[in-house]
């Protein structure tokens, strides 16, 4: 044990200490660090926020949280899940992932990365801080017109949304355009695109759908703050402006968004899965495929979010059949998991059981997701807790369970140390019973008429049963999440020394070390297969863990992207003063960063 | 081109201008959504001034030209870059910026004169969306015209050696993808009301 702790703690990265390292920093292994822990603490955030929602509905009738705070807390819960939980969780994996899966030794654009992740702490704490104004945006994560116009909500709550959306879009279109000429520019020798692993090639379609999504959502931001701050009519009924304008513009983005956040859950199952049943992935091309059809027949279902506004029936039939569509590539995927199982010789650790879980849970909200492309029966749902039942059950069920396989997976090669199997089969099966006991009962609620987004609902409704058995699986997550965090606490003090290659997994990523060096390849190693660390281990292990001779030249740490940062956060915020100059003032810093940003020498 | 660039790269492209084309792509996604909007809100305005009372077509076709020629220009200072044309360089970095400035002249002009005949942001939707759509694309001029700027201090310095013609060439898809830009709303505003 000692010498596999002295071996594996050897070859610790060399970098600088102190917080004024991470500040500067431009590693991508870093930058993954910053973006897995902010994200898994507004993982917490929005859980509180769900707690709340629960322990409100948990009996009818209840007045612990009234009207108000409750419609701050569920457009909260819904805003942070998806844009600072789900997106930057997905992101963290890109960052610290992709380039060692491809054999690069950073992004394409390392200091644009650390702006990326800037951008995104000061546009969620931007988000956040309305809390402390007691105006936190209560107008829905959606923020359906004309609900968000000054007219109908006067304060702080919906600018605090608008404009903190607005900072972490451009955060997200700027890590699109990194991760897409990275995975398609720096691949190693040998690394076709065909046999990039499954994660990096959903990671590419993943940025390609930022890329198109975002715009369209800035667009429509932009829209709704000149019409709060400056009076334009984009969305105000009385002057002929259509508020389902804004739905539209806002499920142009919002439905490729749902891919956005599931595709990357896909890509990391596909490349645990094989690992633990000691079988290469079942129809790796078809895989390929069917992610690229899901992504692009994505673009083209974002109306079946709109059925209950009367589109008519010839939107209505095509947006149902191109919904029902997309069904065809996503079980082509849950049938290749399936089939990379049958008669491999599975281990059950923790990556696994999460694995298993994806695929039952999320093929239930695909299900369903069926059910609600049928525009008449959507009629029916919308609106109820069927519709949230169903969401839950694609990101709790999809989007959490294949974080948290990536979590189990990646982390040894993150921290070098192991997560323990105890702990994490507790973790595993209280999120599992407490997910299915909160989100299958939404079903019946739903069904039996619960509403979504109000804050109480009448005894003669004869729901509390169900709802308390909701609330009860809601504490039960939970704790799991709690045991989690512990579990995460103890492996980084205490946790077994991981070893390069803990799992005996294929990809490159594990022929490094772990932690990987700064450097994270000695020698740039030449690939000749898609599972290099089945086909030739020690050729691979050769290459990336040679110690360089002369110092391998690498990006400088940079101070202005964080200063370049504040000055974008600022521009946004400062709208907030409804003086008509001070954005201006954000703008000048944000040109004084950019400007000493691209005259400042790139490396070392 | 600068082979030291691009000789590592897995596609033989030069990365920055691979991620550049990648932002163009999400650039056209945004102006995509501001000229779909003026399109679906054609007519919609209950209140005048309305398009045809206003717009100014023969004004606007000579500063349309004078952004066309922009492009003219910057393909041959990129040439003159790319030779080590220091002169050359120098002469089409300038006129570029200069056309920009010149179109940017036209569009305050222009907004001036649409204030002065009573068109806000706040007058009708014809008013919140032609000053949103054509106030976007003049942002993006302003931001091309100081960086094309700034290239041409770097070339008086002598700071814009041929081994840099990269960051020229980068600036001038930039430039051009604004032109074409204009050239649509052009098209869709002016010449087909």
């Amino acid at each position: 044990m000692a010498t596999a702790e002295t071996t594996a703690l050897r070859t610790a990265p060399a970098y600088g200490g102190g917080i004024w390292s991470w500040i500067t920093t431009v590693d991508h292994k870093r930058i993954g660090i910053l973006y897995g822990a902010t994200a898994l603490f507004f993982l917490l955030v929005g859980g509180l926020e769900a707690l709340l929602i629960r322990l409100q509905l948990a009996v009818p009738d209840a007045d612990l949280i009234g009207p108000e705070l409750y419609n701050q807390l569920f457009t909260m819960h819904g805003t942070t899940m998806v844009f600072l939980v789900g997106m930057p969780i997905a992101v963290a994996f890109f960052n610290y992932i992709v380039p060692l899966q491809i054999g690069a030794r950073d992004v394409a654009f390392p200091r644009l990365n650390a702006l990326s992740y800037w951008i995104f702490l000061f546009g969620a704490l931007l988000m956040n801080v309305s809390f402390l104004f007691g105006a936190a945006p209560n107008a829905g994560w959606f923020g359906y017109a004309p609900l968000t116009s000054d007219q109908y909500s006067p304060g702080l709550n919906v600018d605090f949304w608008v404009l903190g959306l607005q900072v972490l879009g451009v955060a997200s279109i700027m890590g699109g355009v990194n991760f897409i000429t990275t995975i398609i520019n720096l691949r190693a020798p040998g690394m076709r695109m065909m046999r990039l692993p499954l994660f990096t090639w959903m990671a590419l379609l993943t940025s390609f759908l930022l890329i198109t999504a975002l715009p369209v959502f800035a667009v429509a931001l932009f829209f709704l703050t000149f019409d709060r701050f400056w009076g334009t009519l984009f969305f105000v009924p009385s002057a002929g402006g259509d508020p389902i304008l804004w739905q539209h513009l806002f499920w142009l983005f919002g439905h490729p968004e749902v891919y956005i956040l599931i595709l990357p859950a896909f890509g990391i199952i596909s490349d645990v899965l094989p690992a633990f049943t000691r079988k290469p992935l079942f129809g790796y091309a078809i895989m390929v495929y069917s992610g690229i059809l899901i992504a692009f027949i994505g673009w083209g279902v974002w109306a079946h979010h709109m059925f209950a506004t009367g589109l008519g029936p010839i939107a209505d039939s095509f947006f149902a059949a191109a919904t029902m569509i997309i069904a065809i590539p996503t079980g082509v995927k849950i049938f290749n998991w399936l089939a990379t199982m049958w008669g491999g010789s599975m281990r059950f650790d923790t990556p696994l059981l999460f694995c298993i879980a994806l695929v039952g849970m999320f093929t239930i909200g695909g299900i369903s997701g069926v059910h609600h492309a049928a525009a008449p029966a959507n009629l029916q749902q919308t609106d109820t807790y069927y519709v949230v039942a169903h969401f839950h059950y694609v990101l709790v069920g999809g989007l959490i369970m294949g974080i948290f396989a990536g979590l189990y997976y990646w982390l040894p090669k993150v921290t070098g140390r192991m997560l323990d199997e105890r702990l994490g089969k507790w973790h595993f099966w209280l999120t599992v019973i407490g997910a299915n006991l909160t989100f299958f009962p939404m079903h019946f609620a739903g069904l039996l008429g619960m509403p979504r987004r109000i804050f109480t609902y009448s005894s003669e409704l004869n729901l509390g049963g169900i709802n308390m058995v909701i609330s009860i699986g809601g504490f039960i997550m939970a704790i799991g999440t709690l045991i989690f965090v512990y579990n995460l606490w103890r492996s980084i003090r205490h946790g077994a020394v991981a070893g390069d290659n803990p799992w005996n997994a294929h990809t490159l990523e594990w022929a490094t070390t772990s932690p990987p060096a700064e450097y994270n390849f000695g020698r740039i190693p030449e690939v000749r297969s898609r599972e290099p660390m089945w086909d030739y281990p020690d050729e691979m292990i050769a290459q990336a863990q040679y110690v360089p001779e002369r110092p391998v030249h690498m990006p400088s740490p940079s101070f202005w992207p964080i200063f370049t940062a504040i000055g974008i956060t600022l521009t946004c915020a400062l709208f907030l003063t409804e003086i008509w100059w001070t954005p201006l003032l954000g703008l000048l810093w944000t040109a004084v960063g950019v400007i000493s940003w691209s005259f400042e020498p790139p490396e070392r | 081109m600068d082979h030291a660039a691009t000789h590592e790269t897995a596609t033989g492209l030069p990365t920055w201008k691979l991620g550049f084309w990648t932002f163009i792509g999400s650039e056209t996604l945004f102006f995509g959504s501001l000229i779909s909007t003026y399109m679906v809100y054609k007519g919609a305005s209950r209140v005048g001034p309305y398009p045809h009372e206003i717009l100014d077509i023969p004004l606007t076709t000579i500063s349309t030209f004078v952004l066309l020629m922009s492009s003219f220009a910057m393909v041959l200072a990129l040439a003159g870059v790319q030779q080590g044309n220091r002169k050359q360089a120098l002469i089409w970095l300038a006129t570029t910026a200069g056309l920009g400035a010149t179109f940017l002249g036209f569009q305050a002009y222009e907004f001036t004169a649409f204030y002065r005949h009573g068109l806000t942001l706040s007058t009708n939707l014809f008013g919140s969306s032609f000053f949103i759509l054509t106030g976007f694309h003049g942002a993006h001029v302003i931001v091309g015209t100081i960086w094309l700027t700034v290239l041409w201090v770097m070339a008086l310095r002598g700071r814009l050696a041929p081994s840099d013609a990269l960051k020229v060439e980068v600036a001038g898809l930039y430039w051009h993808f604004v032109d074409v830009v204009w050239i649509a709303i052009f098209t869709l505003i002016y010449l087909l009301q």
